[in-house]
């Protein structure tokens, strides 16, 4: 695997959406080439090379390309969004729509994330060692497609709407999250090892959210149904099952009626 | 303003009967002229095809539902925002673009004129300022009338004179160009939780049947001689068995002679006709009714039909047709949006997915085509998407692909997930016919300015008439076999001509052009009953002042007006 550092030499006065900073656009490109794609600020056109020094060749597939950035990547977008394979590693915190849209490979930002980030994940996997603003592996203002595959881990805490229209993979947020968690979800699987605010998996429909801490307000539409011995993400401990949301519609399966699930740790 | 001769292109065009012959065409001042001199600017057009500008009749391109749709489905335009180098704006959204971006597609198709077509009448000023910032394509919008109560009451009366007078008056506010139907009487009945299936199903309140309010606006149209005939979306759109209410529907218009001085045959256009020629009982037992929707179609005369050609894509459906709206939310769960129109209509919008490998998608895409197919005059079937509906218009050089090239279309048959459950619900496999650049010409360009009364100085290239002339890079001689290739010469115009100037060459914009939004002025002798009917609604029930109904000429200042006299009717 060939390794491309990229060194911020100067800050963006907005922002810079780096639509062009993942594998699959670096991958065949020299460090030259890499520093002559676009990058944009508002409606200017800009290169990557005007705000990174670029280092070292891309592999020939994105499967064979790591991107190293080091410096300040406060006000940088879309890093690793999109990206299909190979490896990213972010020693800063980003901005919005970091790993939005990834469908393979390893994103790991060594810092804080800003909201929108790991939206309509795919696949892959996305590590954030900071915290995480809102919208967090959501799915996109207005779009009812949200996280479908892959793992989204985060050591830090998470804001509001976490994981909005979530219909499948794993997101697993290990301090604590704000209001609006699994909102109409479909599937999937959250864990939330701290503690949640309120309205956690308002209109879920399918799908299974652990919480190991406590629930400020539950839901009304959730109702417990049993109590499991479960061992979650290398934590054994009894849960309290509920089922929900009752509200919402449910599909059905060989004649029952399938509910998303909700587990609180005892 | 500059010549041009365009030269040894091979010309198609049905108002001369022009079949790919080898033709110049001179162009001043903004016209189709006999010669030009030897300063003008010459086009070498060899082993190009020339036709007219295409004619979009039936399209929802502007208005508070295309902007109900645009703000509430960001996503459609999220990966869009970057702007490219040259005179055009940002282009964002794929169902329902930005107006620029819905300007610049038509023109790089090679259209030059587009019909908006939904006017809520009280948001008519919404759909002007949306038509004004469109930029080089003319418009024109048709506002809605099928569930009006000024026309409910006046044709369960059968006041004919008095409802001709208010679609005149409506026309004049809101700057409008025809008369348009949506579900007659379906959607008010909705408003008491009902709907019409049938064309006897009875508006509540109203007593009145959409069979009455079909012909008593068809009456209506003719009495005023308005240069489109009435243009409907009929009864029981997207169901199963609905071909039947569809053939009913159509056989309203035997006996009703145009009349008109714009070159119209026809008393009625059937908007979209692929939704509504379905056979079955439902969604597992569904079949294609297009052979017996056209069979009807075509040996009655005074009809025209759009196709509403199914493109398989993710799209944004809206339509004034509200109850169904709300019974699409059902079935797919997306987002739902609604509007009443006080005493006028209602609108709906609701995302759909078109998924190809959905039998029932699948067989709609072949209905689609099965319509274009099965027409026999190609003067009076015309190709739409019933943009964003069926699919975005921006599809339309696929459609083409489809219907010109026998092996595109089945290489697409044959690899739906389900083409066996789809070849046996539809007549498509067994369809050998390709359609051909005339008849092409004639379904987009020459048979809509017929149907919509603009036959004299649109549609065609004809010396005299408006140099609005679209160059593709398509050698007739070597037709390609390949539908990629002919998507690709229909998706961006070698040249296109707007009013005599080069507006897009080579697919790229190179000049905005100079719009004109068209309406119709409609006179009619003077009417108390009608102008005390109109300031009372407004004084009871209408939220706006009557004052503040008209759509000033700001708002539409590139005016093209059509006048119709209906003092002596």
């Amino acid at each position: 695997m060939n390794t491309v550092t990229l060194t911020v030499k100067k800050v963006p006065e907005l922002y810079l959406e780096c639509e062009k900073v993942n594998p699959d656009a670096f991958a065949g490109k020299t460090a030259d080439q890499i520093a002559k794609l676009p990058g944009y600020q508002g409606k200017e056109i800009s290169t990557l090379g005007d705000y990174f020094t670029v280092t070292g060749d891309a592999g020939a597939t994105a499967a064979d390309t790591k991107i190293v950035i080091n410096g300040d990547c406060t006000k940088m977008k879309y890093i690793g969004a999109k990206m299909t394979a190979g490896e990213v590693v972010v020693n800063s915190t980003t901005d919005m729509y970091t790993g939005s849209w990834m469908t393979g490979g390893k994103l790991l930002i060594k810092g804080d994330v800003h909201s929108f980030c790991g939206l309509a994940m795919k696949g892959g996997e996305f590590i954030i060692e900071g915290d995480a603003g809102n919208y967090l592996g959501a799915a996109y203002r207005g779009d009812w497609r949200g996280m479908s595959g892959g793992v989204l881990r985060i050591k830090g805490n998470a804001g509001s709407d976490v994981a909005t229209f979530m219909t499948g993979g794993e997101l697993i947020v290990e301090g604590d999250v704000d209001i609006h968690i699994g909102t109409h979800m479909e599937g999937g699987k959250i864990i939330v090892k701290g503690n949640a605010n309120r309205r956690v998996g308002g209109q879920l429909v399918k799908g299974e959210i652990y919480v190991f801490g406590n629930i400020n307000v539950m839901m009304p539409g959730f109702k417990p149904v049993n109590e499991v011995e479960l061992d979650v993400d290398g934590t054994t401990a009894k849960f309290t099952e509920y089922v929900g949301d009752l509200g919402e519609r449910h599909p059905k399966r060989k004649g029952e009626t399938v509910y998303g699930k909700l587990f609180l740790k005892q | 303003m500059s010549e041009y001769i365009i030269k040894n292109g091979h010309v198609f065009d049905p108002v001369q009967g022009i079949k790919g012959d080898k033709k110049d065409i001179c162009v001043k001042d903004g016209k189709i002229i006999d010669k030009v001199g030897s300063g003008a600017k010459i086009i070498d057009a060899s082993g190009k095809t020339v036709m007219a500008g295409a004619l979009e009749i039936h399209a929802h391109v502007a208005g508070p539902k295309v902007n109900a749709g645009r703000w509430y489905r960001p996503e459609d335009k999220h990966f869009d925002s970057h702007k490219t180098a040259g005179i055009t704006r940002i282009e964002g959204g794929k169902s329902i673009p930005t107006v620029f971006k819905t300007g610049y597609e038509y023109a790089r198709m090679g259209f030059t004129f587009a019909m908006e077509a939904a006017m809520p009448p009280l948001y008519a000023r919404h759909v002007h300022e949306e038509i004004h910032d469109t930029p080089i394509i003319d418009e024109a919008a048709l506002p809605v009338f099928g569930n009006n109560w000024f026309i409910l009451e006046y044709l369960k009366n059968q006041e004919i004179e008095n409802t001709a007078a208010y679609i005149a008056w409506v026309m004049r506010q809101t700057k409008g160009y025809g008369v348009k139907v949506v579900n007659p009487g379906g959607t008010e009945a909705w408003a008491w939780g009902l709907n019409c299936l049938t064309i006897h199903d009875p508006v509540p309140y109203f007593e009145i049947t959409p069979a009455e309010i079909i012909k008593g606006l068809m009456a209506a149209n003719e009495y005023l001689g308005l240069p489109h005939s009435m243009h409907i979306h009929q009864n029981d759109l997207g169901n199963p068995g609905n071909y039947q209410t569809t053939i009913d529907t159509l056989k309203l218009a035997e006996g009703v002679k145009a009349t008109n001085n714009f070159g119209r045959d026809q008393v009625m256009h059937s908007t979209h006709i692929q939704f509504h020629s379905y056979k079955g009982t439902n969604w597992g037992d569904f079949e294609s009714g297009a052979k017996e929707v056209m069979d009807y179609v075509n040996k009655q005369k005074n009809l025209t039909i759009d196709t509403g050609n199914v493109t398989l894509d993710e799209t944004t459906t809206m339509t004034a047709d509200g109850p169904f709206e709300h019974h699409l939310h059902g079935l797919n769960h997306l987002k739902w949006f609604n509007v009443d129109v006080e005493l006028e209509t209602a609108a709906g919008v609701v995302p759909f997915i078109y998924d190809p490998n959905n039998a029932v998608f699948a067989s709609q895409w072949a209905v689609g085509l099965e319509i274009a197919l099965y027409a026999k005059d190609p003067m009076r079937c015309f190709i739409t998407t019933d943009h964003p509906n069926a699919g975005p218009f921006t599809r339309y050089p696929r459609v083409y692909a489809w219907l010109m090239s026998e092996k595109y279309r089945n290489e697409r048959l044959n690899s739906f997930k389900k083409a066996d459950k789809v070849i046996s619900a539809t007549n498509l496999s067994g369809m050998d016919r390709e359609i051909t650049l005339y008849e092409l010409a004639q379904m987009t360009r020459a048979g809509p300015a017929k149907a919509l009364g603009l036959s004299k100085d649109y549609g065609g290239l004809k010396v005299g008439m408006n140099a609005d002339i679209a160059i593709y890079n398509i050698n007739p001689d070597k037709f390609p076999s390949d539908g990629a290739a002919i998507e690709k010469a229909f998706a961006q115009v070698a040249y296109l001509f707007k009013d005599g100037k080069i507006c897009v060459e080579e697919g790229k914009i190179v000049d905005m052009g100079k719009k004109h939004t068209f309406w119709v002025d409609a006179k009619v002798k003077e009417n108390k009953q009608v102008m005390h009917d109109v300031r009372e609604k407004f004084l009871r029930y209408y939220s706006v002042n009557e004052n503040n109904y008209s759509v000033p000429e700001s708002y539409a200042p590139h005016q093209h007006i059509i006048s119709v006299d209906a003092t002596q009717a």
